[in-house]
């Protein structure tokens, strides 16, 4: 087939039928994942609460503006039964090594940390992707901020209870930043 | 056996990263395990397979002083296709990969072949040769990042082989070891080409 010539009726016909033939696929491939995207998406949040508190059968959720801090923070209240087994807080911190990351803290009943799951982060592989380990996140289980001074968790460094992980001395005060924002927020949103 | 050639082509003689040297950008930056290296490069692949054929296939159709945008829009939807569908099917693959899918877009590799290869050859060549940049592209980021996975994390494909809590060598899941595991591969590829 010989080339067109490049006359402007030409390359109008030529780019309106490309652009209409790529927008109509573009909508139908759109329609077909708009779901299998929507799914996993809720899927790796119910994940991440699972991983943080196991037991639970319905969640209230609950949006809140911490205290500190540029965005809201979502809080996941879990019940089984009618019975509380705890909440899941989904707590940022804007002092990471390179900006934003995303924690899901988990708090039993009784206030103390049950797990953290690392959600989203951009942190140096091999220094502050660490944190997403058992031997950096463990020291916060079981801990109870209300018995702290100022009722908040810091790195030895500034006078608190957390070791460090070695060379990423910023990523770990970013992680306790969000473990309490987590906790603020939650006993904010008891109160009311 | 011209068929064949545009095949191979693209693995050891016209390598798009070993030896033309295109698309370093997303080469480097997504190379920091072997599994990132294969979804990468299975991504770019899809997308030149599709976009050679398209293009070889209206190239009669386009007038040439507006060949680039209309090759671009047939690219970006294929892109944005595969984004679509790796978001949904694949969300821990595509959120490794994040930001680099969509700059397949800008990939030079992708209107690269386009212009100096579907533009100009039939729709059957136009796909052999699709396919063989594809997977010679895939094939040097699965070895680049394979090679930085094993030295720097000390696992491959996700399989570690060292002391739980032990460090590779840092550096070359950062950005710097991918520039020296480049160098040495191009090294090695002139080497092989060379006694060829």
């Amino acid at each position: 087939m010989a080339k067109k010539e490049s006359t402007f009726k030409n390359m109008t016909i030529a780019l309106f039928v490309i652009t209409a033939v790529a927008g109509l696929a573009l909508s139908a491939v759109y329609s077909v994942t708009k779901e299998p995207i929507a799914a996993s998406q809720k899927a790796k949040i119910n994940n991440a609460i699972k991983m943080v508190i196991p037991e639970f059968e319905s969640i209230l959720d609950t949006v809140l503006m911490p205290d500190e801090g540029k965005d809201s923070i979502r809080i996941h209240r879990l019940l089984k039964g009618t019975e509380s087994s705890g909440v899941a807080v989904q707590t940022y911190t804007d002092e990471g090594f390179s900006g934003r990351f995303t924690l899901m803290v988990g708090f039993m009943p009784d206030g103390a940390i049950s797990n953290i799951e690392v959600l989203e982060h951009k942190e140096t592989p091999g220094l502050g992707t660490k944190m997403a380990l058992p031997s950096f996140k463990d020291q916060f289980k079981g801990v109870k901020l209300s018995d702290l001074p100022g009722e908040k968790i810091l790195v030895k460094k500034d006078g608190g209870q957390v070791d460090a992980i070695t060379a990423a001395t910023i990523s770990s005060r970013a992680f306790c930043d969000a473990v309490n924002r987590a906790y603020a927020t939650h006993k904010k949103g008891e109160k009311q | 056996m011209n068929q064949v050639n545009n095949f191979t082509k693209g693995f050891l003689k016209e390598n798009p990263i070993l030896v033309l040297l295109l698309g370093a950008c997303p080469t480097l930056a997504v190379t920091s395990s072997a599994v990132n290296g294969l979804g990468m490069g299975l991504a770019t692949t899809f997308v030149l397979f599709m976009s050679n054929v398209f293009i070889s296939m209206i190239k009669g159709f386009v007038p040439d002083k507006v060949r680039i945008p209309a090759f671009i829009v047939v690219i970006a939807s294929f892109v944005t296709i595969v984004d679509l569908l790796m978001q949904g099917y694949t969300p821990a693959l595509s959120k490794q990969l994040g930001i680099f899918i969509p700059l397949i877009v800008v990939n030079c590799i992708v209107l690269g072949r386009a212009e100096a290869f579907a533009a100009k050859n039939n729709v059957l060549s136009s796909m052999i040769d699709g396919l063989g940049m594809g997977l010679g592209f895939t094939m040097a980021l699965v070895i680049l990042g394979g090679i930085r996975e094993i030295l720097g994390a000390g696992s491959i494909f996700g399989f570690k082989f060292i002391a739980e809590g032990a460090d590779g060598i840092l550096v070359f899941i950062l950005a710097p070891g991918a520039f020296i595991t480049l160098g040495f591969l191009i090294a090695i590829l002139k080497k092989i080409n060379k006694s060829s």
